[in-house]
């Protein structure tokens, strides 16, 4: 089984990132997908996070996931705020949204680490909402070049279930740009 | 042709009633049901369900809508959750006693007060004397089926039935679930066909005050009294599992999925050690039995899934050569222990079942259950039982407190 945390702040788009990979998971074929918000109340601009779990075979556990195999991070600005770390499997993968250099984050050798400038990214596809770039479906392609488990095809027949045609086609432009320029930088063992 | 898609627990619960042509809605919403009512009422607004939504002041006023409603030969559905259900109290009774055939989802949250919005199933169980039968389903597609299963039960027995599943763990995580043709539906569940249909070209008077006794009516014949007609309901509940077992192979039969009828089992056949528990919980227990067996000790799970009627002569049978007994609850009856508990040890008196019990409360007001800590208390268990304890008291799982 895999488990993925997401992290973000409210109003992001952490949970529909999180539905949209258990929805492109199960096109995918894995029998058994989950995905789920932090219960209860959500602040706009809190820290918060989402979790998808991906598996061969249905899953019947739904408490919370304690270490993830992957973290995707969509705002960088959490580092210092909330343990990231602390909440990954060791050996486990980072994804970042940054426009800073990935050394920045001081990520030990140990974990596979991805960055990918998903704000800049929507910037250039003029995806924009509420006066902000759209990071949440950008960070779905750069899931899907760091960790693989989906493909770009798939993700697109899922965010279809999710968005307005004309959104669908900008979203989806803006997960292909950012599985191309995603950076990945795979672990050592020490 | 299977038709999955990924979806909450509400949604499961909100198609399940569209797929039973439900004809009267009448909701109250609250935390964690709230989804339910917005899509049921977005089915009756687009037309999609050709139903009443009645917007009621209160639960109390949702649940009274649809005794109105099933007593003039509707089809009905409800649900709520924590005091919204207990708000309901009165009307449960009035419900079950005039044996009307009310579906309602109980979307499970602990209780105020203190406070919570969270999950446990202290609201449910509280509930347990009204005259509802209870099922407790342990994923989103359980809750789909369950709701269609309950309406067949119900209408069958004269009973309401209160579909139960955890707040947030099930009713906000989205899950695959196959959704079942609205012919099928329809093939597997017959029309309503009510016991007595109230209506102004046959004017009646039900329910009215009953003597002790039997007494003659105005006709000159001979009617029950009060305790006639209660002892009619525990019949009826007695003889509800036939038709609940029946329900669901029924089902299985036109759907391919068996939910287990009164419970179901995990690896317990040739289990050493039983663990019990009801919804989400005893999921996770199968995840701490896969867990326990990996490390040489002989685990399953019983997953009781219909709470009452209970299911003594089931429990009989699967308990009949197990060696200890765990069990993890998400409500406690205050001054005594978990309502589960005790009927489980009563449900074994006079077998041969001897095998020690341990009971333990978890997960109350959304703790987390993990199945790491479940593999963690039922070792401590087994621990405690081969040190010859017989009769161990009530553990409050991960809870630390002066």
């Amino acid at each position: 089984m895999h488990e993925v945390i997401w992290h973000g702040r409210g109003g992001q788009g952490v949970v529909v990132a999180a539905h949209v990979l258990a929805e492109a998971a199960y096109l995918e074929g894995f029998k058994g997908v989950t995905s789920a918000p932090t219960f209860g109340p959500e602040r706009r601009g809190a820290p918060l996070t989402a979790s998808t779990r991906i598996a061969d075979n249905p899953i019947r556990t739904f408490s919370q996931i304690e270490l993830a195999d992957i973290t995707v991070v969509l705002d960088d600005s959490l580092f210092g705020v909330v343990d990231i770390l602390g909440k990954v499997k060791k050996g486990g993968m980072v994804i970042i949204n940054t426009a800073k250099p990935a050394e920045t984050f001081n990520i030990p050798a140990g974990f596979n680490l991805a960055t990918v400038d998903a704000a800049n990214v929507s910037l250039k596809q003029h995806l924009i909402k509420e006066g902000a770039p759209v990071v949440n479906t950008p960070m779905l392609g750069a899931f899907a070049k760091a960790a693989g488990m989906v493909s770009l095809e798939n993700l697109e027949k899922a965010l279809r279930s999710k968005l307005s045609r004309e959104a669908i086609f900008k979203n989806f432009a803006a997960v292909k740009a950012a599985y191309e320029v995603t950076i990945t930088r795979e672990k050592r063992n020490s | 042709m299977s038709n999955v898609q990924i979806m909450t627990g509400n949604q499961a619960a909100a198609l399940g009633a569209k797929l039973c042509n439900v004809e009267v809605v009448a909701a109250y919403p609250i935390t964690p049901q709230s989804q339910l009512s917005e899509i049921l009422s977005q089915y009756v607004e687009s037309g999609e369900l050709k139903a009443e939504y009645v917007r009621v002041e209160g639960e109390h006023s949702a649940l009274t809508v649809c005794i109105s409603a099933s007593t003039v030969g509707a089809r009905v559905f409800t649900a709520t959750s924590a005091n919204g259900l207990l708000y309901m109290h009165e009307q449960l009774h009035w419900a079950a006693g005039s044996r009307l055939p009310i579906v309602m989802c109980c979307v499970n949250r602990g209780v105020g007060a203190p406070w919570t919005i969270f999950n446990d199933q202290q609201d449910s169980l509280a509930q347990r004397d009204t005259g509802w039968m209870q099922i407790y389903c342990r994923n989103n597609q359980e809750i789909l089926d369950t709701v269609i299963q309950a309406y067949r039960i119900a209408e069958a027995v004269y009973c309401p039935v209160m579909v139960c599943y955890d707040g947030f763990v099930l009713s906000h995580t989205m899950m695959p679930v196959d959704i079942p043709d609205a012919a099928d539906v329809k093939a597997f569940l017959p029309p309503y066909k009510p016991h007595t249909i109230l209506s102004p070209d046959d004017p009646r008077n039900l329910n009215p005050v009953l003597f002790p006794g039997q007494r003659r009516d105005s006709e000159g014949v001979l009617r029950d009294g009060y305790m006639e007609m209660r002892y009619k309901l525990q019949a009826a509940l007695d003889k509800a599992p036939e038709t609940i077992r029946s329900a669901n192979t029924a089902f299985a039969e036109a759907f391919g999925r068996n939910h287990g009828g009164m419970l179901w089992e995990y690896h317990a056949n040739d289990a050493d050690l039983i663990i019990v528990g009801m919804g989400s919980l005893a999921s996770e227990a199968t995840a701490a039995a896969d867990i326990l067996r990996a490390e040489g000790i002989k685990a399953g799970v019983v997953g009781i899934r219909v709470y009452r009627p209970f299911p003594k002569e089931d429990v009989r049978d699967v308990f009949r050569n197990a060696k200890a007994v765990v069990i993890f609850e998400k409500s406690i009856s205050y001054g005594y222990e978990g309502g589960l508990c005790s009927d489980l040890k009563a449900a074994f008196y006079g077998t041969n079942i001897k095998a020690p019990i341990h009971g333990y409360i978890a997960g109350l007001g959304g703790r987390d259950v993990k199945a790491r800590e479940l593999v963690a208390a039922a070792k401590d268990s087994l621990a405690s039982f081969d040190r010859g304890m017989v009769e161990p008291k009530t553990t409050w799982l991960s809870t630390f407190t002066g």
